[in-house]
């Protein structure tokens, strides 16, 4: 089997500052179509794909959502897999998921953030119905609320969640909308509800085979399907089992990346590209002061990564952890 | 007639209400207008006194508590929430 590619060290800061990383067509298209054939997929205003409703055994537009639902959980190969269960045998070698999880690109993104021995929380299928689907049954078709996750989830230590999307999205498909840099923010699930939009929130519109992965605490939701076309979202939570330690290819780490830069007063711009300038780039909905704070919440889940509690960005907690005897 | 109210919720950068919007959300007891969650990406006013300067009449605004000890650098909820109102008539 291929050596897994690791992330390198501005790919991890990007993630331990944004929260996510983003792999566009990264998944071969047959992994894709082996997974929307497994799932049942349907394409039912499709002409040219010549899968349609009735192959699947279903009149999409009799039915209602519900039932497509116990449709696809019932028929589908996704496998059923206990909560806890060791990442190596969740799926089995040869079906898509099981191809997909091969991936040199996946492994190592994996190892990087969760390392090799994670285990398996939950996976969903989440599909977006088209306009007619509601239309028939009465009800609104509206996008999902802006939530966190699971539950209050205030660890140093982080799940990941992986983010499939196995056909083309476009923006009238209503890809997963989240907000960067959200995700070390502790609240209580749906309690954002009301944050209905966000300066720099962004829609997933991307080609086949594009993978997201998540920190668990990322803002996010559903975005609204105005399209013909159904839209899959494959979604599976890992959980680590080691300490998060220098698990990515760490040889890129600069040598003076210990030392301090001089700040607010100098000549010319930093560079961008420093892990430092990374650590400490604002996002649009940033308030004045809370940015702040994200900064130093940021840096202390780069001291847990490196596993170096002497570690600072432009002396943000050097600055507050001062207490001379 | 009868009166419905609108309601907009802003998020605004600081405690003051001439900074600039940052989250915005809307209601509509009109039933004229549907608004989502991810429905623009543009904010309606690029600070609060932009509303009131549309009529909307602010109704609550998020006071500002101390600290916990201990919990001084832990974010969460978006601080600076701002509530304002139109009251529109419609027909019975």
């Amino acid at each position: 089997m291929t050596d897994p590619v690791l992330l390198n060290s501005q790919q991890m800061a990007h993630f331990t500052a944004r929260g996510f990383l983003r792999f566009d067509a990264v998944v071969p298209d047959s992994i894709n179509q082996a997974f929307l054939s497994e799932i049942g997929a349907i394409e039912e205003m499709d002409e040219d794909a010549g899968i349609h409703a009735e192959d699947a055994g279903i009149h999409a537009e009799h039915v209602g959502i519900a039932e497509h639902y116990a449709h696809i959980m019932a028929s589908s190969a996704i496998p059923v897999v206990r909560a806890g269960t060791l990442l190596a045998d969740a799926y089995p070698p040869g079906c898509a998921l099981g191809n997909l999880m091969a991936l040199p690109e996946v492994r190592g993104t994996i190892e990087s953030l969760v390392g090799k021995g994670c285990i398996f929380d939950h996976h969903f299928l989440h599909v977006s119905f088209p306009e007619r689907f509601y239309q028939a049954v009465g009800r609104r078709n509206v996008s999902q609320h802006t939530h966190q996750d699971s539950t209050i989830d205030p660890r140093r230590a982080f799940d990941v969640q992986i983010m499939y999307f196995p056909h083309e999205v476009t923006r009238e498909m209503g890809g997963t909308r989240f907000v960067p840099g959200t995700h070390l923010r502790v609240v209580s699930e749906a309690a954002i509800s009301r944050y209905q939009n966000m300066l720099g929130q962004q829609h997933v519109v991307c080609p086949a085979g594009t993978l997201l992965f998540m920190h668990h605490g990322m803002w996010h939701g559903g975005g609204v399907n105005l399209s013909e076309r159904m839209r899959y979202m494959f979604k599976i939570r890992l959980c680590p089992t080691v300490r998060q330690t220098r698990l990515w290819d760490t040889s890129d780490l600069p040598s003076n990346h210990l030392e301090q830069r001089p700040i607010f007063w100098f000549k010319g711009q930093p560079d961008p590209e420093h892990i430092h300038s990374t650590l400490t780039k604002p996002e649009p909905w940033h308030e004045q002061d809370t940015g702040r704070l994200e900064y130093l919440n940021r840096i202390r889940l780069w001291r847990y990564l490196l596993g170096d509690e002497r570690f600072d960005a432009d002396y943000w907690i050097t600055r507050v952890e001062n207490e001379p005897d | 007639m009868a009166l419905r109210q609108q309601v907009l919720v802003l998020y605004l950068k600081s405690s003051a209400l001439d900074t600039e919007v940052i989250g915005w959300a809307n209601y509509d007891g009109t039933g004229e207008t549907v608004h989502m969650a991810g429905d623009c990406d543009e904010p309606p006013y690029r600070t609060g006194i932009g509303a009131l300067r549309d009529g909307w009449r602010l109704i609550q605004a998020t006071p500002l508590v101390p600290h916990t000890p201990g919990d001084e650098f832990r974010t969460s909820y978006l601080k600076y929430e701002f509530f304002f109102e139109k009251l529109v008539s419609v027909s019975d």
